[in-house]
């Protein structure tokens, strides 16, 4: 039983979660962009499947890392506007058209590593992002090495938080995209396109989708297999309700799911197998699925999310 | 760009803008297939030839139509109520579990006893499944796609850990499979010597009931009213949450008869791989039909003869198998598209 709360006081405990956590705060933060403007992405799986390929491949090939979260975040653009296309100006499903575009995107990564590289059975290696201790601050126990000893990823992804918080709330495109989340008409009187406004929202926040993904392939596991993404997606779906659409609650909420898997896999080890180790890998999921039945009847759903628009009417 | 409603769509538009949606798609598709250095028209000739192109090829297709009937029916109930139900990968393997429980010889009856009881128990498996995040949904608003998409991943793990411990078969060499269903538990085929099993039969009368009830009946009236607006539904004292409720238990035992009648009538037995996707390719089969429970069978039947030619024509061509994959899905987002643009005319400006 000590053991079990001895993990909580170790760096590689923390080191752990906040890497866990990376990917889901770029995810988090691309979902949370697509609400605030009234469209839900359930693309979001397939479009992080594309940007972890993306990524891999761009850097498997030859290119530079940055080089490969460009590419990544393009590819997830390209998703966006895809989805972004069929949701906004023609107003279609956005369950329907979110599940087509997760499976669309999901396939054609798999088709796309089969053509290029259709004999291999280990899935071949890049060299990653390596940890970029910053210095003075990773010096200071636990903390510092936490949060100022991974690599530029992870760095990135708070500085996205702070970026996404400061456009959402201090700027005028982040007002309007806000407004046109809630109240539609009002964008559009004041001569904004609200139809410009999500599309941008979702290929924004698809490019952030697809980065979280690359960190996958980039950051944590070195290399692209199939189910890489395996559930983080619709994880992040959870975290946007969770952090009741503010991307501080949101970090909070993606930071602590991650310590709790982070946990479970160091309980995982100690329980010496007499736990199905199945139990273990199960807790993320029923974990988000406690957090939504949790914040449920308190949310504050974004009033206009999932309502096509349409200019014109009421 | 606005859209704006059609007058009266044409006999002519309903048919042509579906049609405009397969030519995008194998437009599409043969983009990939030139990229694969290969040459389309030989590609589509042998998916035609590997999917009808021979009795046992049209044997296999109608066989791999079977599970995704099941599971586009699923879907196409759930959808038409507006219950978006994306966990019936999830249901499908409950109601494979509970088939093998009960048929690797826990019950000693006769086949004619034994099939209904196992059939009945799985369906009520997978009704209870999704019945939890219906009431989720009606009683504290938890969004049910999250919840039926997450269920997925604890079930398949839950399967997972049954077929390393309680329904590992001793004899399986440590391959984490169940044992094998006892002979009365096994749905007979149809033809000797081939796959196509009486779970096909039962497949093709389920869409017809599924017909009836959402045509015929009043709980299929309240679905369809629910699903067109749960307000005003509601507001002509129509039980909304109740018919949710239906809805889901109905939706659940449907996708949980592919899991029985997979392992019934096909494996015998239940493993990790029991469905490469059926729950989801469901949706895809359920959206083709426009949600019409006997569309669900024609539906069903081309995306099954797409997956097995492609797997077929993959072994000759050299093109991954995946393109049966992006094909699906691409014709599922075409599809949605055009039927939409078959009733709207879009303006620009």
């Amino acid at each position: 039983m000590d053991q079990a709360v001895d993990i909580l006081f170790t760096a590689s405990f923390w080191v752990a979660a906040i890497r866990i956590a990376s990917p889901l705060i770029f995810a988090t933060m691309g979902e949370l962009i697509c609400e605030r403007a009234g469209v839900l992405n359930l693309g979001i799986e397939g479009i992080m499947t594309v940007g972890a390929f993306a990524g891999w491949f761009t850097v498997y090939s030859g290119g530079d890392l940055w080089a490969g979260v460009l590419v990544a975040a393009l590819a997830g653009a390209a998703f966006g506007l895809l989805h972004g296309f069929l949701t906004v100006p023609l107003g279609l499903s956005q369950h329907v058209v979110g599940i087509g575009v997760t499976l669309l995107a999901t396939s054609l990564t798999y088709f796309t590593y089969r053509l290029v590289l259709p004999e291999v059975t280990s899935p071949p290696k890049i060299e990653p992002f390596q940890p970029l201790p910053i210095p003075g601050l990773s010096q200071i126990p636990i903390v510092g090495e936490a949060l100022f000893a991974q690599t530029p990823l992870t760095y990135l992804a708070f500085v996205t938080v702070a970026l996404v918080a400061w456009v959402l709330y201090r700027t005028p495109a982040g007002l309007a995209l806000r407004a046109a989340g809630e109240n539609p008409s009002a964008v559009e009187a004041q001569g904004i396109s609200v139809t410009a406004v999500r599309m941008t929202a979702v290929c924004a926040g698809s490019a952030l989708m697809a980065i979280g993904g690359a960190f996958l392939t980039m950051s944590a596991f070195n290399s692209f297999f199939f189910e890489t993404v395996n559930g983080r997606g619709w994880i992040c779906i959870a975290l946007v309700v969770f952090g009741s659409w503010r991307p501080g609650k949101a970090l909070v909420g993606a930071i602590l799911f991650a310590a709790f898997d982070a946990y479970q896999i160091r309980l995982q080890q100690i329980s010496g197998g007499v736990v199905p180790y199945q139990m273990f890998l199960m807790l993320p999921y029923v974990l988000s699925i406690l957090a939504l039945v949790l914040v449920a009847r308190r949310a504050t759903y974004p009033k206009a999310l999932m309502i096509p628009y349409q200019k014109g009417e009421r | 760009m606005r859209l704006e409603p059609k007058p009266a769509p044409s006999k002519l538009a309903l048919l042509l803008y579906p049609a405009g949606a397969v030519a995008v798609t194998l437009v599409i598709t043969s983009l990939l297939v030139l990229a694969a250095g290969a040459s389309p028209l030989s590609v589509f000739a042998l998916v035609w030839k590997g999917a009808a192109g021979s009795q046992f090829a049209l044997m296999e297709t109608l066989t791999r139509a079977t599970p995704l009937i099941f599971t586009g029916l699923a879907v196409a109930v759930a959808f038409r109520a507006k219950l978006w139900n994306i966990g019936a990968e999830a249901q499908l393997y409950i109601g494979a579990v509970v088939t093998v429980v009960l048929g690797t010889g826990t019950l000693a009856l006769h086949s004619g006893l034994l099939l209904p009881l196992i059939a009945v128990s799985a369906m009520a498996a997978g009704a209870l499944l999704l019945l939890g995040p219906a009431l989720l949904k009606t009683s504290f608003g938890v969004d049910e796609v999250v919840t039926t998409l997450l269920l997925n991943f604890i079930v398949l793990l839950f399967v997972s850990m049954l077929l390393e411990g309680p329904l590992k078969d001793p004899t399986g060499l440590g391959w984490p499979q169940s044992q094998k269903v006892i002979a009365e538990a096994q749905l007979p085929r149809i033809i000797q010597g081939r796959r196509l099993h009486y779970g096909f039969v039962l497949a093709l009368v389920s869409a017809v009931v599924v017909w009836v009830i959402m045509k015929r009946t009043a709980l299929g009236y309240e679905m369809r009213a629910v699903g067109h607006n749960p307000e005003a539904a509601r507001f002509a004292g129509i039980p909304v949450n109740t018919v949710l409720m239906k809805t889901a238990l109905l939706s659940g035992g449907l996708a949980a008869l592919a899991g029985f009648s997979e392992v019934a009538g096909l494996k015998g037995n239940l493993t990790r791989d029991l469905s490469p996707g059926f729950g989801y390719t469901g949706i895809v089969v359920a959206m083709l039909a426009m949600l019409n429970p006997l569309g669900v069978v024609v539906s069903a039947i081309f995306v099954a003869g797409i997956f097995v030619g492609a797997d077929a024509m993959s072994r000759a061509a050299g093109v991954p198998s995946y393109i049966a994959n992006v094909m699906t899905a691409t014709a599922l987002l075409t599809m949605v598209a055009a039927i939409l643009l078959s009733r709207y005319r879009v303006r620009w400006r």
